[in-house]
């Protein structure tokens, strides 16, 4: 009876936390603080159009990110396909996006194609289109891909993206080959892309909190264990391929409308890199990880645009070196992955409860560091 | 009953011959164990029974629930999985970045009725699902004696209950036969006699059927009521556990002095 009255206890309230309350209510208040801040950025009121766009490209680079936490992180298949499924995605949205006449006028070296020149949807579907596009084109790589493990699960999807670009830039009745594609509508505007974000990392976390989920991450810790529980490796990595793709795609799109101007060479595999070392600095396998080093990176390169056109310390002027951001940018990486091996949240998620638990850890040890520093006064 | 069945099983890596002409069956509701010295194909054995190896030459035989035999050889762990087969590994293999209880969870996907969508929308179908599972993991969780970890992350559990664990995790599956790879490995004598009594329990409390491999000769007189003994890949000896613990070849392959075992 006892024993059965744990199990009831348990069953009502997982993880029961003594703070709920209080929990709800700063989780609310951060969204009302957010919102009212998206609302005043929009307005032009707290940013210039520049930092506007870095929001835009937060959600952006968030909703890439996840797609690679996803499949990387969540489920452990190291696959770096993500910049091909971008493109894929960019390139069906602008096309769907941008009016007839201005596609004619710009594919001035192929002749556009009749049907290319003529599909039309608006921006959601448009988005929705290229993310379902390139989850189809996940689907189909998936087949070969997915047998292999590890370093050539990671060869392979990068090999498929390269193959992605490379047709693009060869297919120029449709793409415009390497001429790219310009005067993309700016429709995604901050409330689009914070808004898609928000979704994703719903889907996501959602994702994981099913049963599904559970099998991804048990794939993740081990293949060899989770096949003996029955659950079928390659059933559940593909789903997991498929909606990592879906998410890439939509990102694709999303970044085409920001950025207004794409061509085949922004899709190589360096931006898969880029999105790469968004996941392993916020953790594999975090989803708040994610979204905060998402933001971070984001940011914090466009932050440090200010040491490339050259800048002056007291006495010391440093000249105009291009590429010193990166430089510093790398440098400031590999401190943050010294001090935390396993990214800024690991495989943690977020909770109020860890953010006071830090505080408090925090507020402890400096507390302790001033009473030794004390100490080492009075002995003088 | 006939349960389990190989029939001139075979396992070959390269040169190496792993298991050589394994006949080997098992009937429902028998305990049974195999016994031998390092590297006799025990664990190889367990491999191709749970479809991560295929056999070389042979054939592996399950029954189907209708009672007759179909041959299982080849087909995938998963599938072998649902058809009734769980089992622990020698080196525990749990879902390290998983809670004790998420382990359990995981191993009742298998019965996952609802499809992918209707678990994302968190339809009513799938909520009565997950909460089944979660009564059903307690109750594990309960029988293993772990209900009050169950949150803990599973790689911070000691040892001994790390095995328990992953019993619970395999009983899960829900399954008719269940193979534990030397369930005792690293525990001290008490513990040896609480997994003995624990296995005996689970045994009974779930009709299952149970095929072991073990060192400890303790655990495997006590409550075997078959046993083989393989050496280098050969199958030396088949029998109750008096006739082994007096089968000359036995003891000089793998017992040794006889005063041992009695001991």
């Amino acid at each position: 009876m006892g024993s059965n009255q744990t199990v009831q206890g348990r069953l009502n309230q997982p993880g029961a936390s003594s703070h709920k309350n209080r929990n709800r209510i700063l989780t609310a208040v951060t969204l009302v603080i957010f919102v009212v801040f998206l609302f005043l950025a929009d307005q032009g009121i707290i940013l210039d159009s520049y930092g506007v766009r870095i929001i835009r490209l937060c959600g952006v680079y968030t909703i890439a990110a996840l797609s690679m936490t996803l499949i990387n992180g969540l489920t452990g298949q190291f696959s770096l396909g993500q910049a091909g499924f971008m493109a894929i995605g960019a390139y069906t949205t602008s096309l769907l996006i941008i009016p007839p006449e201005v596609k004619e006028q710009m594919y001035y070296v192929t002749p556009i194609q009749g049907w290319v020149r003529d599909m039309q949807a608006p921006f959601l579907a448009a988005i929705l289109i290229g993310g379902l596009l390139a989850a189809l084109i996940a689907f189909l790589i998936g087949f070969p891909v997915l047998r292999l493990r590890g370093d050539y699960l990671a060869i392979a999807t990068l090999g498929f993206s390269e193959i992605i670009r490379v047709i693009i830039t060869n297919v120029g009745s449709v793409t415009n080959s390497s001429i790219g594609i310009k005067s993309i509508p700016d429709t995604a505007n901050i409330w689009w892309t914070t808004i898609a974000a928000a979704l994703c990392i719903t889907l996501v976390y959602r994702l994981m909190k099913t049963s599904y989920g559970r099998a991804f991450k048990s794939i993740r810790d081990d293949e060899v264990a989770a096949e003996a529980m029955g659950i079928s490796l390659f059933k559940h990595k593909m789903l997991s391929f498929v909606i990592s793709g879906f998410l890439a795609g939509l990102s694709g799109g999303l970044l085409a409308s920001v950025v207004g101007v794409i061509n085949p060479l922004y899709f190589r595999f360096t931006l898969a890199y880029e999105i790469l070392l968004i996941v392993v600095l916020g953790g594999q396998g975090s989803i708040t990880g994610t979204l905060v080093s998402a933001c971070l990176i984001t940011a914090g390169k466009e932050w440090l645009r200010f040491l490339d056109s050259g800048f002056s310390i007291g006495p010391i002027t440093i000249p105009e070196i291009s590429g010193l951001r990166m430089l510093v940018f790398s440098a400031l990486l590999m401190v943050v992955i010294l001090f935390y091996r396993r990214g800024l949240f690991g495989s943690n998620e977020f909770s109020w409860d860890g953010l006071f638990r830090l505080i408090q850890r925090t507020g402890a040890r400096c507390k302790r560091l001033i009473r030794r520093g004390e100490k080492g006064g009075a002995a003088k | 009953m006939r349960i389990l069945e190989t029939k001139h099983t075979t396992m070959r890596f390269g040169g190496v011959t792993a298991v050589e002409d394994l006949n080997l069956y098992v009937d429902q509701g028998e305990i049974v164990a195999i016994i031998g010295p390092n590297g006799a194909g025990k664990t190889t054995t367990f491999n191709m029974m749970t479809g991560v190896y295929a056999p070389t030459e042979g054939q592996i035989m399950l029954a189907k629930k209708d009672g007759n035999l179909e041959d299982i050889t080849g087909v995938r762990p998963d599938l072998i999985a649902k058809r009734g087969v769980a089992r622990t590994f020698q080196n525990i293999r749990l879902f390290s970045e998983l809670t004790a209880l998420e382990n359990v969870l995981t191993a009742q996907h298998l019965h996952v009725k609802s499809n992918f969508a209707t678990a994302m929308l968190g339809l009513p179908q799938y909520k009565k699902e997950e909460r089944a599972f979660r009564k059903r993991a307690m109750e594990l969780l309960e029988i293993v004696g772990l209900a009050d970890q169950a949150d803990s992350m599973a790689t911070s559990l000691p040892y001994g209950q790390q095995r328990r664990l992953e019993i619970a995790r395999a009983l899960a599956t829900d399954p008719r036969l269940l193979l534990l790879d030397e369930p005792a490995a690293g525990m001290n004598p008490q513990e040896t006699q609480e997994l003995t009594t624990f296995v005996s329990q689970i045994h009974e409390q779930f009709g299952l059927t149970i095929l072991m491999i073990e060192h400890h000769m303790q655990i495997v007189m006590d409550i075997s009521h078959r046993i083989y003994v393989l050496d280098f890949g050969k199958t030396i000896a088949h029998g109750t556990p008096d006739e082994i613990k007096n089968n000359e070849r036995v003891i000089d392959a793998y017992l040794g002095v006889a005063e041992d075992a009695e001991g």
